[in-house]
């Protein structure tokens, strides 16, 4: 027989199921785990500074390698501070395992200190949670948990876990079998003939990506199907690199900051190729008027996804890889030459407006520089706001899982944390994380992590010391009130960053800005670089709130030529 | 002290407006919250529920009186809602009846404005609420 206390069984799990990595804080509650933690061999923990730094630190583990990330947290505030990362995995579907402490199960409902019913405030954000209540349960749950985050359409599982269940001592036969993702569901091949008849019959084909191709590894297929028919493809957000964004069929992102021809394209287009997409406002705009004129193929491994915002004509619940697999060899090779010069006429008439793509001291001159100086292995993460969508823009992403933003939940603060995260699951990588001040300053307190691990993050930090978005939205809707979207003082990020111990430096003060920026990159670990933005930078084009996509404002060449 | 609440509208009139759901479920606990939860975060009415293990007690039953009409959009709404309970891990099915279906029918007499078939029951069966 093994003999064994839950914190024991927890930690040992974990190693059998590959983890080498666990981002968390201890407390009061998840004593045990840390003591049980402390010793095995195998698995190294990073000491967050703030629970939510360590949800976000498993994220951008999880968010680069596609398997799930473990993060620990105690009861209470340790187990509330996480939700906000919880939240961003569900929308982004993101398998995150998270292991909070509870207090002992006598105690349970009796409000004692730290005591906080984290199995219900999960229950909305998280794809399952467990409230375990002996430690030989931990045998099912903890596989369990690996086997529901990672399966089908991933997501964050919570188990918590009460202090005197990790001491409980317990004896078993055997350990069980580490946990593997479900086989996917099968689908009807009926569905993907009709599928293929409906792509080969069309005019005006488009492929709308999203992340779905991403954590399906179906970057490839996805290529191999829009170059074998003729097909424009454009990505949603979460889908940014599915396709290369200078493939010749690629029409980059869609939706509320989409380049004008984009959004144009796809008001002509007869047929919509819809793959690991689930019709987000921010992609769709309104609704009732997203690709008026098309019918709708669907593939999604979620079937809830279907019909829940617009009816597909087809709809196929399934691996978007496995599907593209069975509809390749169905679709016929199609030049579509008519389409595609209707598509580059659109293109060259309202493309994305890139002014001032040279200049450093500019946004996009900024980006566009700083990926001149990186490469395709390069990993680029944001926090969220107006540097978020420029990056989205205009980064030239080569690749799936060379971007990590926060989609979903729109979470600022998740961008130095989730850069953490990545460095430490490919540190041989260079991380790249695109922020603004104010989502910076939401998890600053990560700047100690990232030191004490020298990752080799990158911290690009457009600062407007205002928040943009907000600020751009009430200079555009508001009338130009603005109102608590402009900080009335200033941080000196770069003393911030060398109070941590991190190299700073300050684009605006160098002589040779590209140099600067070029040697930051190329000095291994981490550091931030300074780099003063103008408040009145927008992010055009841009559809109002609501409104249909085709009624964009802003970034076109006429009003463009005119300045 | 305990007192139902009750709908303005009769009984009668709003059960033609609605749907019946079976949903066999796994035995755990929060499994009932689960379910209301996911039902109150995407904005959909449920008039009644009701829950009680089954066989050994491994699984439960809960059934839902939910608030519907088969000719609008209500319908489309509640296709997707029982797409989301079937994601929901203990939830292991998931049958649509008519709003006659009898478990609710029966059940009225114990949501009488006047009680009194309630009190008749309760004394029979040695409990009372006042």
């Amino acid at each position: 027989m093994i003999k064994r206390t839950g914190a024991q069984i927890i930690i040992h799990l974990l190693e059998r199921q590959g983890v080498r990595t666990i981002a968390g804080i201890p407390g009061g509650a998840n004593l045990p785990l840390y003591d049980a933690l402390s010793q095995s061999d195998t698995i190294r923990h990073v000491l967050a500074r703030h629970e939510q730094g360590a949800g976000f630190i498993a994220q951008g583990m999880a968010r680069v390698s596609g398997r799930p990330a473990v993060c620990f947290a105690s009861s209470g505030p340790g187990a509330t501070n996480l939700l906000t990362a919880v939240a961003d995995a569900k929308l982004d579907s993101i398998p995150l395992i998270c292991i909070t402490g509870q207090v002992p199960v006598a105690m349970i409902g009796t409000d004692a200190f730290q005591e906080i019913d984290a199995y219900g405030l999960s229950i909305p954000i998280t794809k399952h949670n467990f409230a375990v209540r002996s430690a030989a349960e931990l045998l099912v749950v903890i596989p369990a948990a690996f086997r529901i985050a990672s399966s089908g359409r991933p997501g964050p599982v919570l188990i918590d876990v009460p202090k005197d269940v990790q001491n409980q001592m317990v004896e078993f036969a055997a350990w069980p079998e580490p946990a593997c993702p479900e086989p996917f569901p099968d689908f009807a091949p009926a569905a993907g003939e009709r599928a293929a008849e409906m792509i080969n019959s069309a005019r005006r084909p488009i492929l709308y990506l999203g992340g779905g191709v991403i954590h399906s590894g179906a970057g490839r297929l996805v290529t191999c199907l829009a170059e074998k028919a003729s097909i424009p493809a454009t990505m949603t957000l979460m889908g940014l690199g599915a396709m290369p964004m200078d493939h010749p069929l690629c029409i980059g992102m869609l939706g509320m900051h989409a380049a004008r021809y984009t959004n144009l394209a796809l008001e002509e287009c007869d047929l919509l190729i819809a793959a690991g997409v689930r019709f987000d406002d921010r992609a769709t705009g309104k609704v009732a008027a997203f690709c008026p004129n098309a019918k709708i193929i669907h593939i999604d491994i979620d079937g809830s996804e279907l019909d829940k915002i617009k009816t597909a004509h087809v709809g196929i619940v399934g691996d978007v890889g496995e599907v593209l697999e069975t509809l390749l060899p169905l679709v016929e090779p199609n030049p579509r030459s008519e389409w595609l010069t209707y598509v580059a006429q659109l293109k060259q008439k309202y493309p994305l407006l890139i002014p001032d793509a040279e200049d450093l001291r500019t946004p996009y001159g900024l980006i566009l520089q700083a990926a001149s100086l990186l490469d395709d292995e390069t990993i680029i993460a944001t926090d969220v706001g107006q540097h978020q969508m420029w990056t989205a823009q205009v980064y030239p992403f080569r690749r799936p899982r060379q971007w990590l933003t926060s989609g979903g939940l729109g979470t600022m603060g998740f961008g130095l944390p989730a850069a953490i995260g990545a460095a430490l699951a490919c540190p041989d990588r260079t991380v790249v994380c695109f922020s603004g001040d104010g989502s910076l300053l939401m998890n600053i307190q990560e700047l100690a992590t990232a030191v004490e691990h020298n990752v080799n993050v990158k911290i690009v930090l457009m600062n407007n010391n205002s928040l943009g978005l907000v600020h751009q939205q009430q200079d555009l809707f508001y009338g130009k009130r603005i109102y608590a979207s402009d900080y009335q003082s200033r941080v000196d990020f770069v003393r911030i960053a060398e109070g941590f111990g991190m190299k700073g430096y300050n684009l605006s003060a160098s002589d040779d800005p590209l140099r600067t920026l070029a040697r930051a990159f190329r000095e291994r670990g981490p550091c931030l670089i300074h780099v003063p933005i103008d408040v009145n930078e927008k992010v055009y084009p841009m559809v109002p709130p609501g409104a249909a996509n085709k009624d964009m404002i802003g970034g076109e060449a006429h009003a463009h030529a005119r300045v | 002290m305990l007192t139902p609440v009750f709908e303005s509208q009769p009984l009668i009139q709003f059960r033609s407006r609605s749907t019946v759901l079976e949903l066999t479920v796994n035995n755990q606990p929060g499994v009932m919250i689960r379910v209301c939860s996911l039902f109150s975060r995407r904005a959909f009415n449920v008039e009644g529920i009701l829950c009680m293990p089954i066989d050994s007690g491994g699984e439960s039953r809960i059934w839902l009186l939910v608030n519907q009409d088969r000719q609008d959009r209500e319908d489309q709404r509640l296709e997707q809602m029982i797409k989301q309970l079937l994601k929901l891990e203990d939830v292991l099915d998931v049958q649509r009846h008519n709003a006659d279906h009898k478990v609710f029918v029966q059940l009225e007499q114990f949501f009488r404005p006047d009680r009194q078939e309630t009190h008749l029951l309760d004394d029979k069966q040695g409990l009372r609420f006042v």
